[in-house]
């Protein structure tokens, strides 16, 4: 059991690539470190395979995820299963109140708070999720075995999600606002598919059901349509999730990504930010790049401390 | 212990339970279901035999899956007297299950 009054040299937020990366080099540098994350792993561990992480030909998100966590643990990592609900500047250091009622004590922050699904913001939305409405294809496919479903997204992840579900379902309408852009292989593999119907230019309106999803309305240039589905899976990309960080004051972009620096600081010392929330890396939001940011991060809080300390 | 509740023993084991019991409803090919495993393992040993933890598999049991209206996993549910008292989609953390199952 952690001591609640010790005073970590490092809290990282975020249990995803990003943390369980910051933690690893922040091991490594020796420094005293404690991971809050209610999802260890993060978003990664809902992709089904995963073929662009370099040493793994091929690797389930879950499976590359659990390496990460073991070697983080290894080498010292404490991790909290928990959101971090605040964090505080107290004096020199920081306080982080965890959704266990805890409160931890550091001397320095990596924000590695990954993304959200996006949501539509649609009337029946809230009330269905669960109900016919998901945010994770490879978890949920099966539930639709010979039903009709909609994907709403215009992206690869939209694409992937509609070949995966074709495994399962009778007819898949992929829907999307604007027009879609897929990898030239999943692009192929939709063509192909008697089963995938497109609709392109078409907003989503509404959800509507009884106990469960029934049916979907979507507006184009032709006026509005309500089409007989069992299943609506969304895959409208992701947000930044900054309440925690947008409360302690740190600076944000326009989209609300954490505004780091090259060294992965923000605008207040001690306070780093890694992984998909942040402006870096071009913004590539790969987990490789959520990795390296976490190295760099806890390289910075490392220099920083000792300079301070001696 | 986490239990392994089925098609065949959810009736003797979850609806006619004399102590609260915590349902999840799992899959092997679920990246997030399997983040619950530490949290269910940890919540039977903190309740010993004060409740029932126990996972579901929905690949294996689809008769319960499916009477339990399962669309989407990692879903959770609590019964207490043979009633579904509470439900939760998606990977939860231990405090939230344990404040229900008391």
């Amino acid at each position: 059991m952690e001591n609640k009054n010790k005073l970590y040299d490092l809290i990282i937020i975020g249990a995803g690539p990003a943390g369980l990366g910051a933690s690893i080099y922040a091991s490594r540098y020796k420094l005293k470190n404690l991971i809050i994350g209610s999802e260890v792993g993060g978003q990664v561990v809902e992709a089904a395979e995963i073929e662009n992480y370099a040493g793994f030909n091929s690797i389930s998100g879950r499976d590359l995820m659990k390496k990460f966590q073991e070697q983080a643990e290894n080498l010292g990592a404490e991790i909290i299963q928990s959101e971090a609900d605040d964090i505080k500047k107290i004096g020199d250091g920081f306080e982080v109140s965890a959704g266990t009622g805890e409160k931890y004590k550091s001397k320095s922050v990596i924000l590695a708070l990954g993304m959200n699904p996006r949501k539509m913001n649609i009337p029946g939305e809230d009330r269905f999720i669960g109900k016919g409405i998901s945010y994770c294809a490879t978890c949920d496919a099966m539930f639709f075995t010979n039903k009709t479903v909609a994907v709403i997204g215009g992206g690869d992840s939209a694409a992937a999600a509609t070949v995966h579900l074709s495994e399962f379902a009778n007819k898949i309408y992929l829907i999307h606002r604007g027009k879609m852009r897929f990898k030239p292989a999943l692009a192929e593999q939709i063509k192909q598919d008697s089963k995938i119907e497109i609709v392109d230019s078409a907003g989503i309106k509404e959800i509507k059901g009884d106990q469960t999803v029934k049916s979907i309305v979507y507006e184009s240039e032709k006026g509005e349509k309500e089409i007989p589905v069992q299943g609506v899976f969304v895959e409208i990309g992701a947000v930044p999730k900054v309440v925690i960080a947008k409360n302690l004051g740190i600076k944000m972009d326009e989209q609300e990504y954490i505004i780091v620096d090259q060294a992965q600081k923000t605008n207040m010392e001690n306070v780093y930010a890694a992984g998909d929330v942040t402006t870096g890396s071009n913004k590539f939001r790969q987990i490789i790049t959520a990795v390296a940011e976490g190295a760099v991060a806890a390289g910075s809080a490392y220099r920083q401390l000792i300079t301070h300390n001696s | 212990m986490v239990m392994e509740f089925t098609d065949q023993n959810f009736e003797e084991e979850v609806l006619k339970s004399d102590k609260p019991v915590l349902v999840d409803f799992w899959a092997p090919w679920c990246g997030p279901c399997q983040m619950m495993g530490p949290i269910t393992d940890e919540l039977a040993k903190e309740f010993g035999d004060k409740a029932k933890i126990g996972k579901l598999n929905v690949e294996d049991n689809k008769e319960m899956a499916s009477q339990y209206g399962i669309m989407s996993i990692p879903a959770i549910k609590i019964f207490k007297n043979g009633e579904m008292v509470k439900e939760f989609i998606g990977v939860q953390n231990k405090e939230t299950l344990a404040e229900e199952l008391k």
